[in-house]
C-alpha cells in the first residue's frame, strides 16, 4: 500500500478513477503473460506524456518503484512489479498521432496495439514490420521496451531496426527526445540503448517508427517433415542456399495438434514437424524463390507441400502459428517457455537436448519457433494447480537454457530477460560486461527506481541457480 | 475460506483453468478498449473468478462490478486460441454472484419487469400501445431508456391463418420466431424478413401462442425464468413439422441454439438460412452506400460473419463498405445499456467514430438491440445515416410485392 498522501498526489495528476489501489483489484494486475506474479501497490493510468512525467516525479520523490505496463502480454515478467510500487499503465495512450506517407514513418503513443498500426498503415499501402505473435493485443510501447521480434523479423529485423526515435521520461521525471525523424544516427546511439531496456532506463511516451511498403506479392508454403531433425536440416539447407525467406517457422507435432483443434488451418497432424515458409517481393521473384525452396524442402524429406492459394488461406495459416502458444492451453493450463537462440547449425542438437530434458522431468514439451533465426520456444506444459510440479518446471527450463548457452547460444531472442532469466545473465556475461551495463543504468537511474529486479542479476533474490558453474560461457565457448 | 470456495458451485475450475493468461483477448474486449484496465478485460475477469472459486481471494461486493461490466459479447471467445468457454464461464459466474451479492433495486426491478412483462405477449402488447401514446405526447424523452426507443408504429401481426405461402413453388416449410420485443420495436424488419423467406420458396408457419424465447432472462442470471419459457415453447414447436426455425434477431437465435437442445440443428438465423437456400437474382441494385455491424450474438455466439456480408454484397455490390472494428460490440448488449448506461455510452462513442468514418448511408444490423443503440448514437450526433435490419436492406433489391400479398 502506498501512503495515502502519495495516492492523493497521484489522483491529482491523473484523476480519481485512474488510480487503482483497492487491495483485491490490485491482485488482478499481478501477472503478465509469464507465470511469476507480484502485486503492485497501485496501478496508475496515464493519458499524456505530462502525466507520465508527473507520476514519475512523485514516485522519485517518495522512492517508489515504477514499472511501465502495456497490455501485459510479455513472456519474461517485464511488467511484473516484483519489488512492488506503481504499475504505470499506458493502455489509454493509444492514438496514432501521424502517418507520413512520404517519409514512410508513423508517430504513435505507446499504448497503440501493434496490429492496429499495420491495419491503419495499410490504407496507405504501408505496414509495420515487427509482428510478435501477440500482435493483436500487445502494444508498440511494450515492443520497444522489450525489443520484440516476430516471425517476419528473420528478413525485416526486430523492433530496434524499426524505431527511429522516441520520446522518453527518465527516472527524475524529465522528458526527452532521443533521435528523431531521420534514420542516420550521429554520435552515440542513445535510442539503441533505450530500445530493449525493458523499462529499466526510461518510460516510453512516444515512438517514431519506420513503415514499409506492402510487398506486391506474398507466397506462403506449408511443408510436413517426418521429424524435428529433418525439418531443422531443411531450414539449414534453405539458408545455406543463400535464400533468406521473410519468415521460416517450425512447429512440432504436439503444437500442431493443439493449433489444428482451434484454427482448422489444415496443418498435417500426423507429421513430426511442419515448416511454414513465406517469401515476399515482386511476383517474379516470389515465384522463383518459392520454386527453389520447394525443391530444397522436398530433397530434405519434406512432403505434403501446400502453398496458400488465397489471402484467406494465408491468414489462417498465420493465425494458427501466431495463436500457437495460447492454443497449448488445450493440452495443459500453463506453459513455461524460454526463447533461447542458437546458431542455426546447432538446431538439431539443441532440440534433441530439449527433448531429453523434457523426458527426464516427465514434462510434455511443445516446440514452436522461429527456425530461420535459430530462436527456440520450447513450451514446458504443466498444471499450476499441482504445487509439486513447479520446481520441476523451473529446473527443466533452466537446463534447457543451459543447453542453449553451452551450444554457443544466448538467453533470449525477443522476449527479454526480465524476471525469468536475469539470474542466468552471468552465464553469458563476465563481471566486466555486467559492470559496464550497470554503469549505464546508474547514469540514467541512480536510485534504481525504474523496473527494479529485472534484467540484471538480483543479489537479493532467493532464487537458486542450480547450474551456476562457470560464468561468461558464451565468451569462452570454443565451438567455433 | 472454505465457505468462499464452496459457494461458487456453478463455476467450473476446469473451465477456468483453460485460460493460460496469454492476453490475446485483451484488445478484442470492448470494455478493455475504453478503460485500458486489466480488471475490465476477459483475462482479468477470469482471473478474478478463478481466485473466488479457489478461495484465494475473498468475495467482495465492490469487485462484482467487473463482472457486471462484462457485455457478454463473447468477442474474446472467438480470438482465444486456448478455447476458453468464456460464455459458459460468465453465465455461471453471474449466477454464482447473484447468490452472494446484496440485493439492488435496479436489478430487482429489471427482473420483475422481465418476468411480468417480457414473458407475456398480451401485457407486452399493452405496454407497446402505452408507449406509443406516451411517445405521441413526448413523455418518453424524460427517461434515458425512453429516449433509446425508436418511434413505435403498429406492431407486427402474423397472418390470421398462421401461415404465409411461398411465392412460387414451395421448397421448404419454416417456422418463424415472432418473439417478444421485435414485433413492437421493429415490425417492418419482420415483414421484410417474411417476404424474403417467401421469395426463397419457403412456406412460413407462425407457431400460435409462442412466447419470448427466454434469452433476456438467461443473460441476466435468471435461468429458472428461461427454463419455464423453454418448456412452454417446446410444446408449441412440437405441434407441427418444419424444416427450420428461422430467427431474425441474433440474441434469440444464439439462445435457442444453446438452450433448446431439442431444436438442435433446426434453429437458423435469417441470414444463415437465406445463404443456405439461396435468394432469386436481385431485381435491382441497392444504390446507397451500405455498411454492416456484426451482432455479437451472431458473429461470436453463432460464428456467423460471412453469410450476412455475402448477402448484402450480392445486392449492394461495390456500394458495400466494410467498417473498421465491425465485430466489436456497440455497447447495447440486451439490458446492459439500461443497467450500465455509462460504460454503454463510452463504448458507443468509440463505435460511432468507426461508423461515421465509413461515410455510409445505411448501417445494417441483424439484431434489435444493436439497432436501437446505433440509432440512439446517430440521433445524438445529428447524423442522417439510417440503421436498418439486414432484411430491410436485402428487400431494397426486390420491388414491392406484386406477385402476392405481403404476408398471407
Amino acid at each position: 500500500m502506498l501512503p495515502s498522501a502519495v495516492t492523493e498526489d497521484l489522483r491529482r495528476v491523473v484523476g480519481r478513477e485512474a488510480v487503482i489501489d483497492a487491495a483485491n483489484d490490485l491482485r488482478i494486475f499481478e501477472r503478465d503473460g509469464s507465470i511469476e506474479g507480484a502485486v503492485p501497490d497501485a496501478v496508475v493510468l496515464a493519458s499524456t506524456t505530462q502525466q507520465v512525467a508527473d507520476v514519475i516525479k512523485i514516485a522519485a520523490r517518495n522512492k517508489i518503484p515504477i514499472v511501465p505496463r502495456g497490455a501485459g502480454t510479455g513472456l519474461s515478467g517485464g511488467a511484473v512489479t516484483i519489488k512492488g510500487g506503481i504499475a504505470l499503465q499506458v493502455t489509454r495512450m493509444r492514438r496514432i498521432l501521424e502517418i507520413d506517407t512520404v517519409a514512410q514513418t508513423a508517430l504513435v503513443e505507446p499504448g497503440v496495439v501493434n496490429k492496429e498500426l499495420s491495419v491503419v498503415a495499410a490504407q496507405h499501402g504501408l505496414f509495420y514490420a515487427p509482428d510478435p505473435s501477440s500482435q493483436n493485443a500487445c502494444t508498440i510501447g511494450g515492443n520497444a521496451a522489450e525489443n520484440s521480434g516476430g516471425p517476419h523479423c528473420l528478413y525485416y529485423g526486430v523492433t530496434t531496426n524499426h524505431v527511429l526515435g522516441m520520446e522518453v521520461v527518465l527516472a527524475d521525471g524529465s522528458v526527452h527526445w532521443v533521435n528523431g525523424d531521420t534514420p542516420d544516427r550521429i554520435g552515440l546511439d542513445l535510442c539503441g540503448v533505450l530500445v530493449g531496456s525493458e523499462g529499466t532506463l526510461c518510460a516510453i511516451t512516444k515512438i517514431k517508427v519506420k513503415l514499409l511498403r506492402i510487398p506486391p506479392s506474398v507466397a506462403t508454403l506449408l511443408a510436413a517433415f517426418p521429424s524435428i531433425e529433418t525439418a531443422s536440416q531443411a531450414v539449414s539447407a534453405v539458408i545455406g542456399n543463400a535464400i533468406v525467406p521473410a519468415a521460416l517457422e517450425m512447429m512440432d507435432s504436439v503444437t500442431v495438434g493443439a493449433v489444428e483443434a482451434h484454427y482448422h488451418a489444415g496443418y498435417p497432424t500426423d507429421a513430426g514437424a511442419v515448416l511454414l515458409v513465406e517469401v515476399d517481393g515482386i511476383e517474379e521473384s516470389t515465384r522463383e524463390l518459392m520454386a527453389a525452396i520447394g525443391k530444397i524442402l522436398s530433397s530434405n524429406q519434406g512432403y505434403g507441400l501446400r502453398e496458400a492459394q488465397t489471402p484467406g488461406e494465408r491468414e489462417l495459416l498465420w493465425a494458427g502459428r501466431k495463436g500457437a502458444i495460447g492454443a497449448l492451453g488445450r493440452i495443459k493450463p500453463n506453459y513455461y517457455l524460454h526463447d533461447g537462440v542458437v546458431p542455426r547449425s546447432r538446431l538439431p542438437q539443441v532440440l534433441s537436448a530439449v527433448g531429453e530434458i523434457g523426458e527426464h522431468y516427465k514434462l510434455p514439451v511443445a516446440n514452436v519457433f522461429h527456425a530461420g533465426d535459430g530462436n527456440l520456444h520450447p513450451n514446458i506444459l504443466f498444471d499450476m494447480r499441482d504445487k509439486q510440479v513447479m520446481p520441476q518446471v523451473e529446473s527443466a527450463g533452466e537446463e534447457m537454457l543451459r543447453a542453449v548457452v553451452e551450444l554457443g547460444g544466448t538467453l533470449s531472442g525477443e522476449h527479454g530477460i526480465g524476471l525469468e532469466k536475469n539470474a542466468f545473465m552471468p552465464w553469458i556475461y563476465g563481471p566486466d560486461d555486467l559492470d559496464a551495463m550497470h554503469r549505464v543504468k546508474d547514469a540514467l537511474d541512480p536510485d534504481a527506481m525504474l523496473n527494479p529486479g529485472k534484467v540484471f542479476p538480483d543479489p537479493t533474490s532467493e532464487r537458486v541457480v542450480h547450474l551456476a558453474g562457470r560464468t561468461g560461457l558464451a565468451v569462452e565457448a570454443k565451438w567455433w | 475460506m472454505s465457505t468462499v470456495s464452496t459457494s461458487f458451485q456453478r463455476l467450473s475450475d476446469d473451465d477456468l483453468a483453460t485460460c493460460v493468461h496469454c492476453g490475446l483477448c485483451l484488445d478484442a474486449c470492448p470494455t478493455f478498449r475504453v478503460t485500458g484496465l486489466e480488471t475490465e478485460s476477459p483475462r482479468g475477469r477470469i482471473y478474478l473468478m478463478t481466485q473466488w472459486k479457489r478461495g484465494t481471494l475473498p468475495f467482495e461486493e465492490e469487485q462484482v462490478k467487473h463482472i457486471d461490466l462484462c457485455l457478454g459479447c463473447r468477442t474474446c471467445e472467438g480470438v482465444c486460441p486456448s478455447g476458453v468457454p468464456y460464455g459458459r464461464i460468465i453465465e455461471a459466474g453471474r449466477a454464482d454472484v447473484e447468490d452472494r451479492r446484496n440485493p439492488s433495486f435496479k436489478r430487482f426491478a429489471s427482473r420483475v419487469a422481465l418476468r411480468q412483462l417480457i414473458g407475456h405477449p398480451k401485457r407486452l402488447r399493452l405496454a407497446g400501445y402505452a408507449t406509443r401514446i406516451a411517445q405521441r405526447y413526448r413523455l418518453t424523452s424524460m427517461v434515458r431508456s425512453g429516449r433509446m426507443l425508436p418511434p413505435l408504429k403498429a406492431r407486427y401481426c402474423a397472418p390470421d391463418t398462421n401461415v404465409a405461402q411461398a411465392w412460387g413453388p414451395r421448397k421448404y416449410r419454416v417456422a418463424f420466431l415472432v418473439g417478444c420485443v421485435m414485433p413492437i420495436l421493429y415490425p417492418h424488419a419482420h415483414y421484410q424478413a417474411v417476404k424474403l423467406l417467401q421469395l426463397a420458396g419457403c412456406e412460413v408457419w407462425f407457431p400460435p401462442d409462442e412466447r419470448c424465447c427466454g434469452a433476456l432472462f438467461a443473460h441476466n442470471g435468471d435461468l429458472k425464468g428461461a427454463e419455464r419459457l423453454r418448456d412452454h415453447n417446446i410444446a408449441v414447436y412440437n405441434s407441427e413439422h418444419f424444416d427450420a426455425l428461422v430467427v431474425d434477431s441474433a440474441g434469440c437465435g444464439a439462445h435457442l441454439k444453446d438452450f433448446y437442445p431439442l431444436l438442435k440443428g433446426k434453429v437458423k438465423d435469417l441470414t444463415e438460412w437465406l445463404a443456405e437456400v439461396g435468394l432469386p437474382e436481385p431485381d435491382r441494385k441497392v444504390d446507397v452506400k451500405v455498411t454492416y455491424q456484426d451482432a455479437c450474438h451472431l458473429a461470436h455466439a453463432q460464428k456467423i460473419k460471412k453469410q450476412p456480408r455475402d448477402l448484402v454484397r450480392k445486392v449492394a455490390g461495390a456500394n458495400f463498405v466494410e467498417m473498421r472494428h465491425a465485430d466489436i460490440c456497440c455497447g447495447a448488449a440486451g439490458l446492459y445499456s439500461t443497467l450500465e448506461p455509462d460504460m454503454s455510452n463510452r463504448i458507443l462513442d468509440q463505435k460511432m467514430e468507426d461508423v461515421l468514418a465509413t461515410g455510409a448511408d445505411i448501417i445494417t444490423v441483424a439484431n434489435p438491440g444493436c439497432q436501437m443503440q446505433l440509432e440512439a448514437g446517430l440521433r445524438a450526433r445529428g447524423s442522417r445515416m439510417k440503421v436498418e435490419h439486414v432484411a430491410e436492406t436485402l428487400m431494397r433489391a426486390y420491388p414491392p410485392p406484386q406477385r402476392g400479398e405481403a404476408s398471407s
